[in-house]
């Protein structure tokens, strides 16, 4: 019995493999969602704890780019859904071109992502680096007339950046392999007997899009009424 | 095909027979390998360099606490060597010790496969505890840590001045390797058993494999994302546990546990896996309750992401969660002593006979009761707060830990030995070692059991005169100790070239890994088995000498 070359050596037949591949990339959601997991929590703990210092570190996000980012990064996953049902049709063009849109809603994202920062940055936001109590635009006023940040803020924005960069870490890795995977359509990788890599490639996506639709609500949304 | 029967056919004309050892002797043939046998001896060597060096650190330990002074090293050296022995022997030698290297040969043999279901990504585990061990060693040798294996905060993050950054990345780094070991054995379980392997015709390693990959996959992300925001807080100084801010270095110890109790068993769940299969072999017996040995393993798995904050009854938790806490610690002696009784009741009535192998076995159900019963003695309130912190606490993990997964280890290396490398060790050096680590075991930590209780708190290299007693039996008993593990590392490296050639199932044992030859071929079996019936089906062994005999 000979195996078709997409099988690799230990599988029995494409059935096998796509099994064990799509199993493999769910149980490295669970480990991601126990990863993301530790900083919700820790996050939820803190605010608890210190509600008026983290409601004021959400007033200091840009909400309008948060929201702007969540469309975005959405509209990103519809494209990906879209490539995997070409991949699983067999128009290949199809996967190419949607997995192009993909990365490209994503660069966009990132691209607002890193404005954000650096707005945060001018405002003196960053802990570790140039974090202050005192707003840069008051800082020339006399103490009587300056409206200090709550010192707690200053964990508040610690977990908005850990969480937005980790979660930025994994869109790059998403890019990285949507790239192989054009790559690997053009050369005529992908059939409908074997389309697997776009599907669980799409799994991923999927993931790191729902982290966000977490993270925008509970990091801008839960400000004052 | 009968699985029983096939392994009676005696070992073919004696021609010179490929296997995964002898297809290829170039070094990139092991380095770049995807062969799961192949990796599990290079995790083999690797875990045994580290146990040499954890065993290093233990013995200086044992040798400064001979007199009650600082007569070796100085104090601060002194909690480094306790760190080095802890980090090093939790994360690199017991957590891959029966995983990475019994589990990643016998898993897909077992299950009747070619392979784990990602050999890359098992070669790349492999890497990684390479990198992650590579980072720990440099800090270690550049001027080591001194915050105990546990990195309690705010000792880590803001007051040690020792090397925590690299040993955190270290750790990070393996952790992935853990991970990635456990996914994919509960790939290979899942999608790669063969035709007729339903799941209760699992050995009964498989199911503890299984039970330990879980923990694997959904602790270990735990502890990774706890070490970083160490690190992060370490680097920049921003304080995530630190009340200065705001922040709660109890949280710190939340989130540690709620890895570090689950990697309890991590270190625990493997070597009954061992057992069951050793006692079965050795009693010739099927195992008392196969389903609920294999259940057993899943309920412990489960029960041990509930029981964290009994590490911390008096770092100041409510009263109320330490009486939840404490009672579903007890919970889980439900489960463990499931196993013991019914590796007992397998015992009963078997045709017990004492190779290397079962002393080890039965080493490990003593050992695992005295370790299991203290563990119940710590998880009620009153005591804990008399004896935490005490070297009560030491003797109970060390009974587990090294009375346990380090009894069970030895016994499944000498167990599968002759299949992996298709020699027979000397019997009579390996009864004599087993005896021999039994003692030493006991005299170096029931001693400390007496000691904690009297008083004697853990990490501190001074102590009163008249604890002296107790702790020179111990060390005595740790002397003991290392020249039992010492002697199997000779041994078996010299039946790599005296011994005799094994055969292909030299204890008799059921299992597919003792149907195919010793050592296996490549690719594991010329052709995928079938199975047609449950396994330690000893009794087909039995009727099969029976009509073998002639009758009187």
């Amino acid at each position: 019995m000979s195996k078709p070359a997409y099988v690799e050596q230990q599988y029995e037949d494409i059935g096998q493999q796509t099994h064990s591949a799509t199993l493999g990339m769910w149980l490295f959601l669970a480990t991601e969602v126990l990863f993301f997991g530790v900083l919700f929590v820790s996050y939820t703990v803190y605010r608890t704890r210190w509600p008026d210092a983290f409601r004021q570190g959400s007033e200091d996000l840009e909400l309008w780019i948060g929201g702007i980012n969540t469309a975005v990064l959405l509209t990103s996953s519809l494209f990906m859904a879209l490539a995997v049902r070409d991949a699983k049709r067999g128009h290949n063009g199809g996967v190419a071109a949607y997995l192009g849109l993909t990365i490209l809603f994503g660069v966009i994202f990132l691209g607002f992502k890193a404005t954000e920062y650096t707005l945060e940055a001018h405002e003196h936001l960053v802990p570790g680096i140039n974090f202050s109590t005192i707003p840069p635009d008051e800082t020339s006023k006399p103490p009587s007339q300056q409206h200090p940040r709550p010192e707690q803020e200053r964990l508040f924005m610690l977990f908005y950046f850990i969480m937005t960069a980790f979660h930025a870490t994994h869109m790059l890795v998403g890019i990285g392999v949507m790239i192989v995977l054009i790559i690997l359509t053009r050369r005529g990788h992908f059939s409908p007997a074997y389309h697997n890599p776009v599907e669980i490639a799409g799994l991923y996506w999927h993931f790191v899009d729902i982290v966000w639709v977490f993270l925008y609500p509970i990091l801008y949304l839960l400000r004052q009424g | 095909m009968n699985m029983t029967t096939a392994a009676y056919i005696p070992a073919p004309t004696r021609r010179k027979q490929l296997n995964f050892l002898n297809h290829d002797y170039r070094i990139r043939s092991w380095l770049l390998t995807k062969d799961h046998k192949r990796i599990a001896l290079l995790y083999m060597v690797s875990i045994t360099f580290f146990f040499a060096i954890g065993g290093a650190a233990a013995t200086l330990i044992r040798l400064e606490l001979v007199y009650p002074t600082n007569w070796i090293v100085k104090s601060e050296t002194y909690n480094k060597l306790f760190t080095m022995h802890g980090v090093i022997m939790v994360w690199f030698f017991l957590i891959p010790s029966i995983p990475a290297v019994l589990g990643n040969f016998l898993m897909p043999l077992m299950l009747g496969a070619r392979d784990v279901a990602f050999p890359k990504l098992n070669l790349t585990s492999w890497y990684l505890f390479i990198i992650g061990g590579a980072f720990t060693l440099f800090a270690l040798l550049w001027g080591g840590v001194d915050t105990g294996w546990t990195f309690y905060t705010p000792l880590s993050s803001s007051f040690s001045n020792t090397h925590v950054v690299l040993v955190v990345i270290g750790i990070f780094i393996v952790g992935f390797s853990t991970i990635l070991t456990g996914l994919n054995f509960i790939v290979t379980t899942h999608t790669m058993r063969c035709p007729g392997m339903t799941w209760f015709r699992m050995p009964l390693f498989v199911w503890g494999m299984y039970a330990t990959s879980v923990i694997q996959v959904l602790a270990t992300p735990v502890l990774a994302m706890t070490l970083a925001l160490v690190g992060i807080e370490r680097i920049w100084r921003i304080g995530i546990f630190d009340p200065a801010i705001g922040g709660d270095p109890l949280l710190f110890q939340h989130l540690f546990w709620f890895y570090s109790h689950p990697a309890v068993y991590i270190m625990i769940l493997p070597g009954m896996a061992v057992e069951s299969e050793l006692i079965t072999c050795f009693s010739r017996k099927e195992p008392f309750g196969y389903v609920f040995i294999a259940f057993s393993s899943v309920a412990i798995a489960i029960l041990g992401f509930l029981v964290w904050a009994h590490h911390m009854f008096v770092a100041g938790i409510s009263v109320y969660s330490g009486l939840v806490f404490s009672m579903l610690s007890m919970v889980v002696a439900v489960p463990s002593a499931i196993k013991v009784f019914n590796w007992t009741a397998t015992l009963y009535r078997g045709s017990i006979s004492l190779e290397t192998p079962m002393l080890y076995a039965l080493g490990f159900i003593g050992l695992f009761t005295i370790g299991g019963l203290t563990g119940v003695m710590l998880a009620t309130l009153g005591l804990d707060v008399h004896v935490h912190d005490t070297y009560f606490v030491i003797a109970h993990f060390h009974y587990i830990m090294v009375g346990g997964m380090v009894m069970a280890y030895l016994g499944g290396v000498h167990f599968w030995w002759p299949k992996i490398t298709g020699k027979m060790y000397d019997e009579w050096w390996g009864r004599l070692s087993a005896i021999i680590i039994f003692i030493g075991f006991n005299l170096t930590f029931f001693p400390q059991f007496i000691l904690g209780y009297i008083g004697m708190p853990r990490r501190y290299p001074v102590y009163p005169p008249e604890f002296q007693f107790w702790n020179d039996l111990s060390s005595a008993g740790a002397s003991i100790l290392a020249i039992g593990y010492a002697l199997p590392l000779i041994y078996l490296l010299l039946s790599l070239r005296y011994g005799k050639d094994a055969g292909n199932n030299p204890h008799r044992a059921t299992g597919l890994e003792w149907t195919t030859t010793s050592p296996p071929p490549e690719h594991n079996f010329h052709t995928i088995p079938v199975i047609t019936h449950e396994p330690y089906a000893y009794y087909l062994q039995l009727k099969e000498n029976r009509e073998e005999e002639p009758s009187v």
